[in-house]
């Protein structure tokens, strides 16, 4: 017996809807079996909280007196330089943007104390923030220096759109090279001596709904505290991995590009972190719910840790160097349970992103479907699919010949 | 007046640890304890010791040990977590060299056991969001 978004949601609105986690049902159907549990579920809801370093946010900061076309100039936020390549008050602060005389890694490995990501999470925290602009001026836009206090709550927009959000499975990472490596897998002890890892596996939204069937564009979300919704697919989505019969992929492959009001979300659910060695970014909270179409879809959301698979991938090596290879296929049940085997060797495996948060998302969101608060949205359009045979390629590089005619010096 | 402290000796690569920490013993007659060594080829290396003795010779050794290029850190600080800002990602358990931090199979939180806790302050260095804290 198959149902439609209408069907769910008048039932979301009279309150009768049945709505559970994706950990719940896992016990769900395998109490009462597949045809029950999709009969009697209408949504399950997912959850995810990593670093995701494709992220950032617009902000229209509204005009000045005299004008300033930030377009053009330069804007930093606390010291973060923003994207000011867009009209005169519009600008993009991405999460991994460091400021100018951010000592990098020239003390290795470098702190990364603060980023566009922390300048996001105080912003929404309804901190002031210090906004400098030097800019060119033209006759319409005459002034060229701007230093301000600016507030969430007194610009015209803050908008949180990330292109590449909510991987569908990630590496497990490990270190054949003889030294330590500060990777944004962590720090990695040499010669294989730990492992870690960063998806929430069975609590994960796309590992949920594998095949892209209820989460395309246009569907509603939990996005950082507050709803989002998803826009397009994200930057290096990649349907055309791997799969195990249960249709998980068996390495990252999709992803979401996700867009929200950043002034009703919260900082507890988007964190400025910082990656030793590696950089500055932001740690976002995302959910979304699946409506129990079919049992197919049902079955799909059953999924547990032991059943969703993937690679081993050496951070030492052959990822800096772009050299493809696993050392091997593990579950994200070995390594919740903290112990893999690779190439003979027993090491200890541990997240980096919180599946305790991870499974608070699942509830919250669980929480506002009951009380009517959040429907459900059909998406308008499907995400790529194994069909589109979309795929993600590393870049060919070319020599750049130039004509003496084109030479500009 | 007999003292009893906790350092951390960071070795520079390719030090022999062994012998320099004996003389301590030997040399200065401080009674030792090794809590936790870990050696690693082409790498710092570090000793976390539990050092008893005369002041004076605990001074003395201590600037024996810094004049062979060895880095000598006391442990006095303690280290806090700030249960507000941790997210329970996981990443300060990589790095913990003791039972400080492991993770509840049940809740997935990391769980701060500061009894174990030798405050070498990797997990002050590794915490993307800073909610490990050095108090003195
Ligand atoms: S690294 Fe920091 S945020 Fe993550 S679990 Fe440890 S203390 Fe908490
Ligand atoms: S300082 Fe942190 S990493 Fe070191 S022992 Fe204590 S809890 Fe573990």
């Amino acid at each position: 017996m198959a149902k439609t978004y209408a069907e769910i949601n008048e039932k979301i609105k009279k309150g009768q809807a049945v709505i559970v986690t994706a950990e719940e049902i896992i016990d769900i159907v395998e109490d009462k079996g597949i045809k029950k549990a999709a009969q009697e579920v209408d949504v399950v809801t997912t959850g995810t909280f990593g670093p995701m370093c494709s992220s950032g946010a617009f902000l229209n900061f509204g005009h000045t007196q005299p004008r300033i076309k930030i377009g053009g100039g330069h804007a930093y936020l606390n010291n973060v330089p923003a994207y000011a390549g867009l009209a005169a008050v519009d600008v993009y602060i991405g999460a991994t943007a460091i400021p100018d005389d951010d000592p990098r890694n020239k003390v290795y490995p470098g702190e990364f104390e603060y980023g566009g990501g922390h300048v996001i999470e105080e912003l929404v925290a309804g901190k002031d923030v210090r906004l400098e602009v030097s800019s060119y001026g033209t006759d319409c836009y005459p002034r060229r220096k701007l230093e301000t206090l600016v507030n969430i709550k007194d610009i015209n927009e803050a908008v949180l759109f990330s292109p590449r959000n909510a991987y569908q499975n990630y590496n497990c990472a490990v270190n054949l090279a003889e030294r330590i490596i500060y990777t944004y897998m962590g720090v990695l002890q040499p010669n294989l001596g730990n492992a870690t890892f960063c998806s929430a596996a069975q609590l994960s939204p796309l590992l949920n709904d594998p095949l892209y069937r209820t989460i395309g564009i246009g569907t509603k979300i939990f996005l950082g505290g507050g709803t989002g919704f998803v826009a397009w697919h994200g930057t290096q989505h990649n349907p055309a991995v791997k799969r195990k019969d249960n249709e998980t992929p068996q390495a990252g492959a999709g992803t979401l590009a996700v867009i929200g009001d950043l002034k009703q979300m919260k900082p507890a659910w988007l964190r400025g972190s910082s990656f030793l060695g590696y950089g500055a970014t932001l740690t976002v909270g995302i959910g979304v719910p699946i409506p129990i179409l079919d049992e197919e879809i049902c079955r799909n959301t059953a999924v547990r840790n032991r059943d969703i698979w993937t690679q081993v991938v050496d951070y030492g090596k052959n990822y800096p160097n772009n050299i493809a290879g696993s050392l091997g296929e593990v579950n994200y049940e070995q390594l919740f349970n903290g112990e893999i085997e690779v190439q003979g060797k027993k090491l200890a495996a541990t997240p980096l992103s919180s599946y305790a948060k991870a499974r608070e998302i699942a509830g919250i969101l669980k929480t506002w479907i009951k009380k009517g608060e959040f429907t459900l949205t059909e998406p308008v359009q499907t995400l790529p699919g194994l069909e589109s045979g979309a795929t993600v390629k590393s870049l060919r590089e070319r020599p750049i010949k130039q004509s003496k005619s084109e030479r500009r010096d | 007046m007999i003292v009893s402290r906790k350092i951390i000796l960071h070795f520079p690569k390719d030090m022999v640890e062994q012998p320099l920490v004996s003389r301590l013993a030997k040399d200065f007659d401080l009674e030792f304890n090794i809590l936790k060594a870990s050696v690693t080829p082409n790498e710092e290396g570090i000793m976390h010791l539990a050092i008893k003795g005369e002041k004076g010779n605990y001074s003395k050794g201590v600037e024996y040990l810094t004049k062979a290029g060895v880095k000598v850190q006391q442990m006095g600080q303690e280290i806090k977590r700030n249960d507000d800002r941790c997210t329970h990602c996981g990443l300060c358990v990589s790095v913990c060299p003791t039972p400080a931090l492991v993770i509840d199979k049940k809740t997935r939180e990391v769980v701060f056991d500061s009894g174990h806790c030798v405050a070498c302050e990797m997990c002050v260095r590794v915490c993307p969001v800073k909610a490990m804290e050095i108090r003195f």
